[in-house]
């Protein structure tokens, strides 16, 4: 499991935009009431394109803040009337974004008492811990990320898909796939790898649901095994032996990235 | 019935329940002459008894449990060959807070506080029986709500819901007193969907 590391690029993780946001605002010992909004909005870009230089995928939520960020910055930079509206009165256009960012600053500062209850907790067990044992009985192994790699080469060539002539049909995104790949998981018990990928009809859509799968297997939520080198490779859903006293695994989100 | 035999009952029962024993189920197998304040400070009286052994008697999700304690936690570990330092994600931590205190939440209004979407982390915690539906959101498209489960007060070892720190005071103390209206009012919708 550990070569999948290799197309990780470690940067800090951010959950989201608003985690950006909050890194910013610690990282200059800004007041989070009072925003800097032209320096903020200025640093939060470059971020972004640090990101699109390592050729992560940036998600959507990054961009769409990007745009809030300068709406607000434009709206504070236009002249207030003079003398200013009754109704302008206090009427701050960053109002909004504080809100939200104090909320979810709320809620990402109490995830600390849950880590430290689950440090607590992770070392004490009932009389009767719910242990599967089904481990044993599974003669499939986990598959080398290089066979893996192979295996999406072979179905990219057997489905003839060519690059040059997708048309674009809008943005495909990694998560939409990720949760495609968990809702087949969730009606049939495993997949057949190639039948599953060649069911795509554009590269673009087989591309991002093999990355889907790659971060579906980093995350732990789905297994990619094979008992021998001859047999079908067969995706299946991690959770059945992921479920030791519900301790195991992550459920990471980071949407596209 | 005396004491020392209802402590005896109690222990034995805590010995093969696979998850915490309410008072009041303790209540019901005795069959219900004995007063829940009696089998209350017998079960005190048990968790006193067992400070002096290598297992516990504990408090969490509502009711009680037999228990290892920490000290044992390499040998329980080799054992039952468990791998150490499996942990939430800070994902998944974000999301169970936002759960538990503003429960009953749709995954919309989870998306909407974090900003990004949440979609894979709510399965994979639904996964982990951590949290589970909460009925339907009377609105358009009628969304699935979500709460917290038995498990999650379990796994973070919390009494009940009422033991959460209050949201802006992590890092002081937590003041009993202080619990938040919104949590009270979850408290009580949880006891009112117990008696149903």
């Amino acid at each position: 499991m550990e070569k999948e590391r290799i197309y990780n690029v470690k940067l800090p993780v951010f959950e989201g935009p608003f985690d950006l946001l909050l890194h910013l605002i610690k990282e200059n010992e800004i007041n989070i009431y009072d925003i800097p909004i032209l320096q903020i909005t200025a640093q939060y870009l470059e971020y972004i394109e640090l990101m699109k230089e390592l050729n992560l995928d940036v998600a959507g939520e990054f961009i769409v803040m990007a745009a809030t960020l300068t709406h607000i910055k434009s709206k504070m930079l236009l002249p207030k009337p003079d003398p200013p509206l009754p109704e302008d009165e206090g009427d701050d256009p960053r109002e909004e974004l504080i809100k939200q960012l104090i909320e979810y600053k709320g809620f990402k500062d109490v995830t600390g008492f849950f880590r430290d209850q689950e440090s607590i907790r992770e070392n004490i067990f009932p009389a009767c811990p719910d242990i599967s044992t089904s481990e044993d009985d599974e003669p499939l192994v986990d598959l080398d990320i290089f066979v893996l790699l192979d295996a999406f080469k072979s179905v990219l060539q057997n489905t003839g898909h060519s690059k040059s002539y997708d048309v674009d049909l809008g943005d495909i995104s990694v998560t939409e796939k990720l949760n495609y790949i968990m809702d087949s998981l969730a009606r049939k018990s495993q997949l057949n790898f190639s039948e599953f990928f060649a069911r795509h009809k554009s590269s673009r859509e087989l591309v991002a649901t093999f990355l889907a799968l790659l971060e579906l297997v980093r995350l732990k939520l789905v297994n990619v095994l094979q008992s021998s080198s001859e047999e079908p490779i067969v995706i299946i859903k991690a959770a059945d032996n992921t479920d030791r006293r519900g301790v195991d695994g992550e459920g990471q989100d980071k949407g596209d990235n | 019935m005396e004491r020392d035999r209802i402590k005896a009952i109690i222990e034995t029962l805590l010995l093969v329940s696979d998850r915490p024993v309410s008072i009041k189920k303790i209540w019901q197998v005795l069959g219900e002459t004995t007063d829940k304040k009696d089998i209350k400070s017998a079960v005190d009286e048990l968790i006193n008894e067992y400070n002096s052994r290598p297992t516990q008697i504990e408090e969490v999700a509502g009711g009680y449990r037999y228990a290892t304690r920490p000290e044992y936690t390499d040998w329980v570990k080799k054992f039952l060959k468990l791998e150490k330092g499996k942990k939430l994600s800070p994902a998944a931590l974000e999301v169970l807070s936002i759960i538990a205190y503003r429960q009953p939440v749709t995954k919309t209004e989870i998306d909407s506080i974090r900003g990004v979407d949440s979609g894979g982390v709510i399965r994979s915690i639904i996964n982990k029986k951590l949290i589970k539906g909460a009925g339907r959101k009377q609105v358009i498209g009628r969304p699935l709500m979500y709460g917290t489960s038995e498990r999650f007060l379990e796994y973070f070892g919390l009494a009940s819901i009422s033991d959460l720190p209050t949201l802006k005071e992590v890092s002081i103390e937590t003041d009993e007193q202080n619990v938040p209206d919104c949590i009270l009012k979850i408290e009580n919708e949880m006891s009112e969907n117990e008696k149903e």
